[in-house]
């Protein structure tokens, strides 16, 4: 059982505090690390991956320290987010001079292993710089998965991969999870981790903001009040009806027309409200969501 | 645990001979020999156009442009596009990865600037091999303690190869010619010592050459071991 433990871990570059007061402990299987866009998850990833020192707390892998200590890289494995590569090398000799770094006592066969493993066999002797974005990602992953670490960290690795390799990658994290292994991706895209994460930690603006299977992170994320917009026929007919029904929470008539509205139970209202205009006999010309953004997700998640 | 890793010597080599600098490590010794030969076929022998080609051109320029592109070319450029990860997330010790790296570093100014020295030398001055003998010895030392020097200013700066290019302008061109006291504190004028012991001659004077071998060895020893110490504590980060 293999567990990295983040206890009261706080990161600041300069004045600039990137990780605030995060305590965290990953065990065994999937977890998604989601966040927005400069959230902190690859300042975490970096810590996790001894490639950053907490400026307060600590970082542990069973209880060793991951920082100044090469030695965890053994039961490490890790996907950096960036794309360089040793881009004149073949793929296959990246990943066996990753796997000869590792003292394997077998690096041909350990690398040919992994490279079958990402379904990259095909490709494995065609020089690095004619990859794709998404064969570099997979190749990144053969090189972490060389030496069949307990640990896996990948930062963002479903970026710029296409659809079908997104879902390949997402069968082979899952498989990796099921095994066992302790595995952590970071990711700003909600349904991306939900699909694959049993166990989901929420970062936002530094702070550790959520945390839970995917369920209790989905219902946080949907019970929020939403507000919309509406353009009706008759703003105030349709602002009276609707206020009658208990999916609303708030309705008030903007001066200059339409009706900004506060829905406490976005599903129920989303059925409502198109049956009650039809009821009544108003038409339904805008009804415009205004804070769907991922951003105010994740802002309403601190402020809870 | 080996001193040297196999492989990271390996990468090593591609990665110089992978890139367009890797044409330049050919340029600057073609243009040594190539003038050696030029100067022999014109004026001849000489003991004074022979040493203003070996030092003013070999030691002074050839020997720590050939160390800097060396080795910046090694360890810079992984640095800055992040893919140094690769060697550092593995169980090697940090001075290993160093150690590696400067194997390359000195076996490049070997071949591309001490091998050359001695052929240059041996051309300019057939009557008196000790010269060449001299000034490539004194390029070994040189060039040596160029690449620790080198190695250790691309893990502190992200601009290794301009801070590089400006000491060896300022510190070791202008202000060495100009000003005596630089002696105690110059790669390029420790090299020319042993040129002067081995050959003879008096490039650098008042410059005891046991202190040359000293500093020089204190400049490979400490450079690759503060290189080391800063690596086990490279901050990685993301694009963030």
């Amino acid at each position: 059982m293999t567990e990295i433990r983040i206890d009261h871990v706080s990161r600041w570059f300069r004045n600039v505090v990137a990780v605030n007061d995060v305590s965290m402990t990953i065990g065994p299987g999937v977890t998604g690390l989601l966040g927005p866009n400069g959230a902190g998850k690859s300042t975490l990833i970096a810590l996790m991956s001894g490639f950053l020192a907490p400026s307060a707390g600590t970082v542990t892998l069973d209880g060793e320290p991951l920082w100044r200590n090469e030695q965890v890289y053994r039961r490490v494995g890790l996907v950096p987010e960036r794309e360089a590569l040793f881009d004149y090398l073949t793929g296959r000799e990246f990943v066996v001079a990753n796997a000869e770094l590792h003292g394997l006592p077998d690096p041909g066969a350990a690398a040919e292993r992994a490279i079958a493993l990402i379904e990259m066999s095909d490709a494995q002797d065609r020089e690095i710089s004619t990859y794709s974005k998404g064969m570099r990602q997979r190749i990144k992953m053969a090189s972490a998965l060389v030496h069949d670490p307990p640990v896996l960290l990948l930062d963002e690795p479903f970026n710029g991969m296409d659809p079908r390799q997104r879902i390949h990658l997402m069968e082979l994290i899952r498989t990796m999870g099921a095994e066992g292994r302790t595995v952590l991706f970071s990711s700003h895209i909600l349904e991306e981790v939900e699909q694959v994460a049993r166990q989901i930690e929420v970062v936002v603006a530094g702070r550790h903001a959520a945390s839970g299977d995917f369920g209790a992170i989905r219902r946080l994320m949907t019970d929020r009040p939403n507000r919309f917009v509406l353009r009706t026929a008759d703003d105030r007919k349709m602002a009276s009806v609707l206020m009658a029904d208990p999916s609303v929470r708030g309705a008030r008539l903007r001066a200059e027309g339409g009706i900004e509205l506060e829905a406490s139970d976005f599903g129920r209202f989303s059925e409502v409200l198109p049956r009650l205009a039809r009821e009544h006999g108003v038409r339904l010309h805008e009804v415009t969501p205004t804070d769907e953004s991922l951003e105010s997700v994740f802002s309403y998640l601190v402020s809870s | 645990m080996r001193l040297v890793s196999p492989t990271i010597v390996r990468l090593g080599v591609k990665s110089i001979f992978g890139r367009w600098r890797g044409v330049l490590l050919f340029v600057l010794p073609l243009v040594l020999v190539g003038l050696a030969v030029l100067a022999r076929a014109l004026v001849g022998q000489s003991e004074e156009g022979s040493q203003h080609t070996l030092y003013g051109l070999g030691l002074v320029v050839v020997v720590p442009l050939v160390a800097l592109l060396a080795t910046s070319g090694l360890l810079a450029p992984e640095i800055d596009d992040g893919s140094i990860s690769y060697l550092l997330a593995k169980p090697v010790p940090r001075s290993t990865i160093v150690l590696s790296k400067l194997v390359v570093a000195v076996a490049c100014v070997l071949a591309f600037a001490s091998v050359p020295m001695l052929l240059a030398g041996l051309v300019l001055r057939t009557d008196d091999p000790s010269v060449a003998v001299g000034f490539a010895l004194g390029s070994v030392l040189g060039g040596t303690a160029y690449c620790a020097l080198f190695a250790l200013l691309s893990v502190v700066t992200r601009h290794a190869v301009v801070v590089g290019l400006v000491y060896l302008l300022v510190w070791e061109g202008l202000l060495g010619g100009l000003l005596d006291g630089v002696r105690w504190l110059s790669i390029t004028r420790w090299s020319a010592e042993v040129a002067d012991r081995v050959a003879g001659l008096t490039l650098v004077a008042q410059l005891p050459l046991t202190y040359a071998l000293a500093a020089g060895v204190v400049v490979i020893v400490g450079g690759t071991w503060l290189t080391g110490r800063r690596l086990r504590a490279f901050n990685l980060t993301g694009d963030e």
